[in-house]
């Protein structure tokens, strides 16, 4: 199971005389099970195609296939695609409509023409999925705090069973901890239930904390494609980009042209943590600054 | 002190939700403050405050000499305490960039001519003037941030108010309004309050407030306050990522000065050691 994208290109208004060609040939092959982030600076035409991948928006040319079936194709059935692949826009929260979290949720199940009684049990389902219990059935969405509604927005998604989820920006706007709630919940998902994710983000210390593989989009084309360690290795090409890396991996870089022998990458504190204690201890061995802190902090 | 009062359906009264509490605070003219602090912990509360947009349910706030309670003043409190939100999308109104900066001072009843003669020096001061007579709609993130804050500035405040200015926009959008903010404040001595989540745009403050539970807990330069990695966990927020790198590795021995804030300082703290 998986989604391939083959020689996929759109164009915005291509009959006119202002045609924007949003996404360029673009080849990818999302594997099953995979928690993939989505990289590139506003314009890159990142939100285009992941319309793509549940058929909001279908190619000017080229082909996708989920799970083999080629989109479009006689016999495909976009209605059931999307509830297979549910995408999560950007500022989800906006969408909730109704007057308590367990009904907003039950929309989407009930929407795919399931009894009263299932969708319910689908929307309980999935609203623990999200850390979110009993205590706040019967709450108006109004009520919830601002991480609190994103988490009831994605269970409305989630309450479809989907078997891949997209996310736009799921943390932006969010305090540090309502974005480690998200993201925490988000790893779950991909680990226990075995969802396939993919994350658009402007974060990249959020994509470097959970993502498997970073695909960079660049001007409608995947210029970078890896795993966080690799991408982030070309710091220059993304800053050239508009996009910034880690700053743990931006100080492993540096240090690096400086002499310091490093000999990995780094994209989490506790990666470059170790690497530069590993290295300091290395030239100057164990003892000597251990000995030296305190004495330091004394002359002060 | 502020409270918001919550009514059932049958119009009673059905709870109390105190936002700000009993919170004193001075703020100095042309001072950079950045205000950190989770959801709902009463950041956006006493901003809509500092422009009269709320008053106290108990207490009062002064904006230079003036009482923000004091109906009178109420548009010379606007005009002087100017705010700017977090969606670019919601504040903008004209059709043509330059249109929707005059708005802001033709609504204060300034005269045609020195309208534009403010809105080319606004549009001037956030680097957005080769725009003047392009549709907003055509314009990133970022830039409409700018054109809003222009307007804002078209209005001569002493002090912006920018409540997440940066929340909807990508990092390229992130820096040109940090870099503007930062320009009004240098050059032109406007005060900036900025309201934000980005631990790495609150570096360039000259003074930090950290708030929880309608309180201020903390105060002081970014150094100081990013120097106390433990507590600002414990109001649940972060610190930027290379500080909690120095934070770390000083744990484990290695002498770095406290509060590190930029990649560029932990850096060369560990050349010298290395």
């Amino acid at each position: 199971m998986s989604i391939v994208l083959e020689h996929v290109n759109y164009i915005y208004e291509a009959d006119t005389a202002f045609p924007v060609h949003a996404v360029k040939d673009v080849s990818l092959t999302i594997a099953d099970g995979e928690f993939l982030a989505l990289m590139g600076h506003t314009g890159s035409g990142k939100s285009t195609l992941i319309q793509h991948l549940n058929g909001l928006i279908r190619p000017t040319s080229g082909i996708i296939r989920y799970n083999g079936t080629v989109m479009g194709e006689e016999g495909f059935s976009y209605r059931e695609l999307r509830s297979k692949v549910g995408l999560v826009f950007q500022y989800p929260e906006y969408q909730l409509f109704e007057t308590d979290v367990l009904t907003d949720v039950c929309f989407g199940p009930k929407n795919q023409g399931l009894k009263e009684e299932e969708a319910k049990k689908r929307a309980m389902e999935a609203l623990a999925l999200v850390g979110l219990d009993e205590r706040f059935y019967s709450l108006s969405p109004f009520e919830l705090s601002g991480g609190e509604k994103r988490r009831a927005a994605i269970a409305g998604v989630l309450a479809m069973r989907p078997e891949v989820l997209i996310l736009d920006e799921p943390t932006a706007g969010l305090d540090p901890r309502g974005r480690d709630e998200i993201l925490e919940k988000l790893k779950e998902l991909h680990e226990r239930q075995h969802i396939t994710i993919v994350l658009v983000s402007h974060s990249m210390e959020d994509i470097a904390r959970c993502a498997q593989r970073i695909v960079v989009m660049d001007h409608g084309a995947v210029r970078l494609d890896g795993t966080p360690t690799e991408v982030f290795r070309h710091v220059r090409e993304l800053e050239e980009m508009g996009l910034a890396v880690p700053q743990a991996a931006r100080v492993i870089h540096l240090l690096r042209e400086n002499g310091f022998a490093l000999d990995e990458d780094a994209t989490t504190v506790e990666e470059a943590k170790r690497l530069i204690v590993q290295a300091i201890r290395r030239r100057k061995g164990n003892a000597d600054f251990q000995k030296k802190d305190p004495r330091k902090g004394e002359a002060k | 002190m502020y409270e918001y009062i919550k009514y059932n359906e049958e119009g009673e009264n059905d709870g109390v939700v105190r936002a700000l509490d009993c919170l004193d605070l001075e703020i100095e003219k042309g001072d950079f403050v950045a205000i950190l602090g989770h959801n709902g912990s009463g950041k956006s509360t006493l901003a809509k405050h500092l422009n009269g947009l709320l008053l106290p349910t108990q207490g009062t706030v002064w904006i230079g000499e003036r009482n923000t309670k004091d109906e009178r003043e109420i548009w010379n409190i606007r005009q002087t305490a100017g705010m700017v939100f977090q969606n670019p999308d919601n504040q903008i109104i004209g059709s043509v960039v330059e249109e929707d900066v005059a708005f802001w001072p033709e609504n204060l009843g300034v005269p045609t001519k020195e309208i534009w003669s403010r809105v080319e020096e606004s549009l001037e001061a956030v680097g957005m003037i080769a725009y003047r007579k392009r549709s907003p709609n055509k314009l990133s993130g970022g830039q409409k941030q700018r054109v809003a804050i222009a307007g804002v500035v078209a209005m001569r405040p002493e002090c912006i108010i920018l409540d997440e200015p940066t929340a909807m926009l990508d990092p390229n959008g992130r820096k040109e309004v940090i870099e503007t903010i930062r320009e009004l404040n240098r050059q032109e001595g406007i005060t900036v309050i900025l309201i934000t989540h980005y631990m790495e745009e609150v570096i360039y403050a000259n003074r930090v407030i950290v708030m929880d539970a309608g309180k201020t807990v903390m105060d002081g330069t970014p150094r100081e306050i990013f120097s106390k990695v433990e507590q600002l966990k414990s109001y649940r927020l972060d610190v930027p990522q290379v500080t909690e790198l120095a934070y770390e590795l000083k744990q484990e021995g290695i002498p770095l000065s406290d509060g590190i804030l930029t990649v560029e300082e932990l850096v060369s703290e560990l050349c010298q050691l290395y």
